[in-house]
């Protein structure tokens, strides 16, 4: 028996989250006396370094038609591996691919899952943020094949010295249906869901020519970039920037959010941050409330102290 | 073209989540509910558009009890044409699922929309398993839809960025933001809306794969640590070597 993982790549590597959801398999597998098998589709030239996460096997198809993300057909690939590998419980990250082909291999293997967990399953019950990050649930999976999506930034990673065996995994693979017509990636930009430290700034800003200074930060910091609703709104920034709870939701390491009140909405999106660093005008802004680290100032005077002060400590 | 659009009943954005019963259930007491956002600004109005450009019908559909009429009603209100609800009380996304395939089988689909996510349970699961079940594609995470025909061209999220993919009806597909802009429904809508179909069919037999057995809150912060405006070079310092988050 064995907990197979889909481990996602892009660009040719594996992401960050793959990594993250293949030491929790490996974790559970060992909690559980099962093997952790990972599966890998399409290109990928970093495959060995899952064997620090405690993966011992990987399932690898090793076609270039796969790096193009098609859920349906990755979940046929991944439901012929489940039943190679008598696979039991299935992980995945909770990530843009994840999120479509997690449900994908559900439905066609009649399994109940959980996303978005935060720590390692009890028995078959698993905890998992709901609420936009404002509560944990405890829900109990009833079916005997087990699927979980794990939430990038949530579990303690255990790292080793382990080696994997690749294994080429001859199977079916299905035609597609979706058709890539164009790649807009902005490949200097770091993905802001894998992002350890992440640079957000709102209206405090008060114009879109403001925000040199936030990038300048943010590089300085090996940060991604971020912005309240309102400001994504007016098209100060990009939607794609938009954290809260109806933009996207992140949990990075460190949160710095710079002239943004706080409002319920945008917590949600944030909450899971490990530290957050709020700085405002406005002593009784609500985010204070969920802050670590406060200063109350004026962004223009506070950020380029910050940017230099950073550069001191880089030296 | 003849559209159905998934929609769930999520409480408002701003409620106070607080549990009842042991733990074991959403303390629901005062809280307003509405469509949920994903499903209403972008899936709905997405919708609506695409029927005003090329004709057609939107359908809303919701698994769910009679409590959900009001939020139907709101949906049909902003201009979808008839709603159904399929009578069940909703647990476990599987299930839910499985009725919204039966219902799309049976009564056919160009295209079935939903928002990427409810903001109460966070699955992200209903539409990849209503694909996954009628052998459609599946399109997630979706900023822009266009419609040529029987051709769709839509922009999705992927990692660290967007792409543009090109599918043929009939899909599925999960909406996200940049999809459409909020509508406000005028009263004529709501006027209209009281007047539309609302029908209500029986659920299908089907199992639930989940259930949640209680529910808890996340440790409150300790509070915030202040460094004067004055000081920057403190806070800097705290965050090296007190948080060690840089």
């Amino acid at each position: 028996m064995s907990v197979l993982i889909y481990t996602d790549s892009a660009d040719g590597t594996l992401t960050k989250n793959a990594f993250e959801a293949a030491n929790y398999g490996a974790l559970l597998a060992k909690k559980e006396g099962k093997t952790a098998t990972a599966i890998v589709l399409g290109e990928a030239s970093d495959i060995d370094k899952l064997g620090a996460y405690g993966i011992t096997k990987v399932l690898h198809v090793n076609d270039a038609a796969l790096n193009n993300f098609d859920p349906q057909r990755n979940a046929a690939i991944i439901a012929q591996a489940v039943t190679k590998e008598n696979a039991t419980t299935i992980i995945f990250p909770h990530d843009y691919s994840g999120k479509a082909t997690a449900p994908m291999l559900a439905a066609k293997l009649d399994a109940g899952l959980v996303t978005g967990a935060v720590a390692l399953p009890e028995g078959n019950t698993v905890r998992k943020t709901v609420f936009s990050g404002k509560a944990f649930a405890d829900v109990e999976i009833k079916t005997a094949i087990k699927i979980i999506s794990v939430l990038p930034n949530s579990v303690d990673k255990e790292t080793g010295e382990g080696s994997v065996t690749v294994e080429k995994f001859a199977c079916e693979i299905p035609a597609t249906r979706l058709t890539v017509k164009e790649v807009k990636k902005a490949s200097t930009e770091l993905s802001l869901t894998e992002a350890d430290i992440v640079v957000s700034a709102g209206r405090g800003l008060k114009g879109p020519e403001n925000w040199g200074m936030i990038e300048e930060l943010a590089t300085e910091l090996g940060a991604a970039t971020a912005c309240s609703r309102p400001v994504a709104d007016i098209g100060w920034r990009p939607h794609h920037e938009h954290v809260g709870q109806t933009g996207i939701a992140i949990r990075p390491n460190l949160y710095i959010a710079v002239g943004i009140s706080g409002a319920i909405q945008h917590l949600a999106g944030v909450n899971g941050s490990k530290t957050i660093v709020v700085i405002n005008t406005d002593p009784e802004a609500p985010f204070f409330k969920a802050a670590d680290y406060g200063i109350v100032g004026d962004a223009f005077e506070v950020v380029p102290k910050m940017i230099a002060a950073v550069k001191k400590l880089k030296g | 073209m003849k559209i159905i659009v998934c929609i769930s009943k999520a409480p408002d954005t701003t409620s106070k989540i607080a549990f009842a019963d042991g733990n074991s259930k959403f303390d629901e007491n005062g809280v307003q509910f509405i469509v949920n956002p994903y499903d209403e600004w972008y899936a709905l109005v997405r919708a609506l558009e695409l029927k005003e450009a090329n004709g057609g019908s939107v359908t809303v559909l919701n698994v769910g009890d009679a409590s959900n009429d009001a939020i139907i009603r709101k949906a049909l209100a902003i201009g979808a044409d008839d709603a159904v609800r399929i009578d069940a009380p909703t647990q476990d996304a599987l299930f839910v699922a499985k009725q919204i395939a039966n219902y799309v089988k049976e009564n056919n689909a160009d295209m079935v929309l939903l928002g990427k996510e409810t903001i109460d349970y966070n699955g992200s699961q209903v539409g990849g398993m209503i694909a996954a079940i009628l052998d459609m594609p599946y399109v997630s995470l979706a900023s822009k839809l266009d419609m040529n025909g029987t051709t769709a061209t839509i922009e999705r999220e992927i990692e660290g960025g967007v792409e543009v993919v090109e599918t043929s009806t009939p899909f599925v597909l999960s909406a996200a933001k940049g999809m459409a802009e909020a509508r406000i429904p005028n009263m004529r809508g709501i006027m209209a809306a009281r007047t539309k179909p609302l029908n209500v069919v029986a659920a299908i037999d089907a199992t639930n794969a989940t259930e949640i057995k209680s529910f808890s809150l996340p440790p409150a912060k300790t509070g915030c640590k202040y460094v004067d405006a004055d000081n920057v070079e403190q806070l800097i310092d705290l965050l090296h070597n007190e948080a060690k988050a840089i």
